[in-house]
């Protein structure tokens, strides 16, 4: 079942990179910096503008992929990897996508263990791919079993 | 402050120790990503899920880790930040970041990225590439 939403995409969905959020994020990761949030810095750095951390995309909506229904219980997060074309910044809208990339079953120490990997993509209003996050789950026996009910 | 493009292989940036993880801090962190999943801030969530108590998000200690990086960010920017989640982090707990240059070219320097807890066990670990 998890095997078949291999290759599945999400819609994408339009996202606005908020001053307020970013702030927001940055005071949660203990880094208020400020490239992150003082406006005055921003307009005088390098990208001409506040930018965001580079794991605020984990805020981003990215739609949902039909018949990819995660249980709540029983994940692992295993790894996560970014990629950026450039750094995000403050106020500029970014499209986003999901795509399971792939899905495989391991024996391991604790049973058969499911791996998801799910990329994330977000792009500019013209196309261009600004960054992909990609996030490994591991899904244990238990809750692979409650999937199939 | 050392600049990146000096830095040889091997080099280490200056690392970081975060004080004590509180819940506030977890607390804080889930309304800020949106990540609800009780076991980060609810007790009873996290023993009903087989743990000793709550965890950090490992999203949290990823987002504190890249900002070794961030006194750098005027002379260049993070292209790529992979990490693998080795252990979980406990309320209380004591986390060291590193940084140490495992790569140098022309303008990409590729590090490699800890984060250890106050036992040095390895909770986080991967690699970044700063491109210059």
């Amino acid at each position: 079942m998890m095997k078949e939403s291999i290759g599945k995409r999400s819609d994408k969905v339009k996202n606005t990179i908020e001053r307020g959020a970013v702030r927001k994020f940055a005071q949660a990761i203990g880094d208020p910096a400020p490239i992150f949030i003082d406006e005055q810095t921003g307009a005088a750095s390098r990208y001409k503008q506040n930018i965001a951390p580079p794991t605020f995309p984990v805020t981003f909506d990215a739609g949902a992929i039909d018949g990819l229904d995660l249980p709540s219980k029983g994940l692992i997060h295993g790894e996560q990897i970014y990629h950026y074309t450039r750094p995000l910044v403050v106020g500029e809208d970014v499209y986003c996508w999901m795509e399971v990339k792939d899905y495989y079953e391991k024996n391991g120490k604790f049973g058969d263990m499911g791996f998801l990997i799910v990329v994330k993509n977000g792009e500019s209003a013209d196309g261009e791919l600004l960054f992909t996050e990609e996030r490994i789950v591991i899904i244990n026996e238990a809750a692979r079993k409650g999937m199939m009910v | 402050m050392n600049r990146i493009a000096d830095l040889q292989k091997g080099d280490s940036l200056p690392l970081i120790q975060l004080g004590p993880v509180s819940r506030l801090d977890l607390i804080k962190y889930a309304g800020a990503s949106g990540d609800f999943n009780p076991i980060h801030t609810i007790d009873a969530e996290a023993e009903g899920a087989g743990l000793p108590g709550i965890i950090a998000h490992g999203m949290w200690t990823m987002g504190n880790l890249a900002k070794i990086f961030t006194p750098y960010l005027e002379e260049g920017f993070i292209q790529d930040y992979a990490i693998r989640f080795k252990g979980m982090v406990f309320l209380g707990d004591v986390i060291t970041l590193k940084a140490i240059v495992a790569e140098k070219k022309d303008k990409e320097v590729t590090f490699q990225v800890l984060a250890d807890n106050q036992s040095d066990k390895n909770v986080l670990k991967g690699e970044l590439v700063f491109s210059l």
